[in-house]
């Protein structure tokens, strides 16, 4: 039989029994769906990874106290890494841009009438905004001198300056920190939204010497220098594959600096060095893992779609008894028949597909709409989908349709 | 216009049915002739064999032994695909539940054998023509679009002899054909067969009622799997 003939005789079978056929594709349409909204998920969970990554600022190195290292008789959590350790590497080590040291404590802030309590209070450097990649929308950031200075001013996050002054211009204003620390804004940061689970527009930015001399409780530690927790330093344009050096070697730099400034051994070291590439890395791993739930998830769902073809063809394959002794009588080989129920399989698997493509790019769109998460149709995704389809129809409509082939042409004609 | 060509040539067919421990002997050394043209009746009592010999005749089971020359061709050593090609090139089936398929209208189970032929070098509107003067022919001029349900027990009939005439066979065999009908559609179809016949169709025939093989040219009696007499146009002859 010519293949055009096969597919209309297999097409008439399917409109026959319009509303079965529907019901057997609804497996392969929830599985094609569930493909393409899982990948376009996970998708969509890398991209806003990506995006937070990027956000952080670029080429970073991050150095943090060593947690497991404390040198004996210290008994603060902060580890060794001191204040001026970040000025020894900005002068010493080339290849920096810049090095923002950070500081935060929760604190009560007070404007006027209005009254907030948790604020972080960001203690920072003068390079943070480049490093961090922040832009002022209205004033001015705080220069090394009013840090070195302790100067009393406050640059505010834009969710916080509205919070706490509304529309108008918070320049100049006063903010009371703690009940007695008055600090004088000088400026606004533009909308940074969330980056990770940090939320960087509901802070308030203000010299890190503000938060190490007034609202730290381990003053008696400073004797060894301001302890602090983390030390970001941004390399510049030299550093890289294609620079003059390698982010390994900066790293290595630092580490022998710091080793030498705290008088261990590189073994013993009471800091931790983490580039960003480490993160990424980290981040990504998570939704590999999470991608590849997701791929079992839909993949059982199309098995089960797949299942679910080969049920309705076996029954129909055995409601249609006579109509395939039928066809025998007048000449039909196994092979025939074989492709006949083959082919309404492959119908069933690929319309459902189509219709399961259909479903997955709009769900992923509603899903998306719904929960908030953003969504990402993968082309290849599609294909996979359904390329798994079609592959699912062969395979599980083989076993009814070999079966069809098989039946004998007199029992076929005496089945009632 | 009757010539002596033999269409079939059976001679010792066996069919023989295991049953655990006993055997069924549904054939039981069977020979039989039909020539081109012939129209012949095969009668004997319910379990005699009738049915099996048709099935054999018609290449829907293979005989357990002896041999069965189809137009010419020894068809007892074939396998089902050639059996399969042997039916739909050589051979026209009418059924006595007329077998037609179902919520399908006439001219597409008119049409069926067709779909099968391989060696067919009739395009499809060629094959719609064909059948459509096919039904014309049986009667059904007005009916060629109608499905089975929405058709008379006699007019089912008359589709199902059309699908068998439609691949111009050397042989139609028709089981018991006019069982499930009234006197008078009955007659319609013997009528029809007859008509049929003598435009030199070879027909073999399984019925219970002596009336109606009288219509033939010879009737086979079987008894027990056996050949148990044949008689010529109501003379006896051993
Ligand atoms: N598949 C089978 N397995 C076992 N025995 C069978 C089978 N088919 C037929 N028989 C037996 O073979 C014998 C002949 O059966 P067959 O159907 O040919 O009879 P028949 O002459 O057509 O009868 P009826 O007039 O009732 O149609 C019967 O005894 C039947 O029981
Ligand atoms: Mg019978």
């Amino acid at each position: 039989m010519k293949p055009l003939k096969v597919i209309n005789i297999a097409w008439q079978a399917l409109l026959k029994n319009k509303i079965r056929s529907l019901l057997t594709m609804l497996g392969i349409i929830i599985g094609v769906a569930a493909v393409i909204i899982m990948i376009a998920i996970s998708a969509g969970t890398e991209a806003t990874i990506q995006e937070e990554i990027t956000g952080l600022g670029s080429n970073l190195i991050y150095v943090t106290p060593n947690m497991t290292k404390l040198t004996p008789g210290s008994m603060q959590s902060d580890g060794g890494l001191v204040y001026d350790d970040a000025f020894a590497i900005a002068e010493q080590i080339s290849g920096v841009n810049g090095v923002v040291v950070e500081q935060s404590s929760s604190q009560t802030i007070k404007a006027g009438d209005t009254s907030l309590d948790g604020v972080t209070i960001m203690g920072t450097t003068a390079d943070f905004p480049s490093v961090r990649d922040m832009e002022i929308v209205s004033g001015r950031y705080f220069d090394q001198k009013e840090v070195d200075r302790t100067t009393p001013i406050a640059i505010l996050g834009s969710s916080l300056a509205e919070e706490l002054f509304g529309d108008r211009d918070p320049f100049g204003e006063t903010v009371t920190v703690a009940g007695n620390i008055r600090l004088t804004v000088v400026g606004v940061f533009e909308e940074k939204g969330m980056v990770g689970d940090v939320d960087y527009d509901s802070r308030l930015y203000t010299p890190i010497t503000i938060v190490l001399d007034k609202l730290s409780d381990n003053k008696f530690a400073r004797f060894k220098g301001d302890r602090v927790r983390t030390i970001y330093v941004e390399v510049d344009d030299s550093v890289g594959p294609d620079g003059e050096r390698s982010l390994d070697d900066v790293i290595y730099q630092i580490e022998l600096l710091l080793a030498k400034r705290h008088e261990v051994t590189l073994e013993e070291a009471d800091f931790v060095i983490t580039t960003q590439q480490d993160i990424i890395s980290t981040k990504e791993s998570t939704t590999a893992a999470f991608r590849s739930l997701l791929a079992w998830v839909a993949g059982v769902s199309l098995v089960v779609g797949g299942i679910g073809i080969m049920n309705i063809m076996l029954v129909s394959v055995t409601e249609r008894t006579r109509e395939i002794g039928i066809r025998q009588s007048v000449g039909a080989t196994p092979n025939d028949i074989r492709w006949q129920f083959l082919t309404e399989a492959l119908l069933l698997s690929l319309i459902g597909g189509l219709i399961g493509v259909a479903a997955g790019v709009i769900g992923s769109w509603l899903f998306g709409q719904a929960s908030g998460m953003r969504t990402v149709i993968v082309a290849t995704s599609v294909l996979l989908a359904f390329g798994s389809a079609a592959t699912v129809g062969v395979f599980f409509g083989y076993y009814p349709a070999n079966k069809a082939s098989q039946l004998d042409p007199i029992d076929a004609l005496r089945y009632e | 216009m009757k010539t002596s060509k033999p269409i079939i040539d059976g001679s010792d067919l066996k069919k023989i049915y295991q049953m655990g421990d006993f055997e069924v002997r549904a054939l039981d050394g069977t020979s039989i002739q039909v020539n081109e043209g012939e129209f012949v009746a095969i009668m004997g009592p319910s379990g005699s064999g009738k049915s099996t010999l048709m099935n054999v005749l018609g290449c829907l089971m293979s005989p357990t032994s002896g041999q069965y020359i189809l137009d010419g061709e020894d068809v007892s050593v074939l396998d089902k695909i050639e059996l399969a090609q042997i039916r739909n090139r050589k051979l026209g089936f009418i059924f006595q539940s007329y077998n037609l398929l179902a919520r399908t209208p006439a001219l597409q189970n008119v049409i069926l054998p067709l779909y099968y032929d391989r060696e067919s070098s009739l395009t499809a509107e060629e094959q719609e023509e064909k059948a459509i003067k096919i039904l014309e022919a049986v009667g059904l001029a007005d009916r060629i679009y109608h499905e089975p349900q929405e058709l008379s027990g006699g007019q089912q009939q008359r589709v199902s002899i059309a699908r068998a005439l439609v691949n111009d066979p050397v042989m139609v065999m028709a089981d018991e054909p006019t069982g499930n009908l009234d006197s008078k559609s009955g007659a319609e179809i013997m009528d029809l067969l007859v008509s049929l016949n003598k435009e030199g169709v070879t027909i073999v025939m399984v019925t219970h009622d002596p009336a109606i093989a009288k219509y033939t040219d010879r009737t086979i009696h079987l008894l027990d799997g056996k050949v148990a007499q044949v008689v010529k146009n109501g003379k006896e002859h051993k």
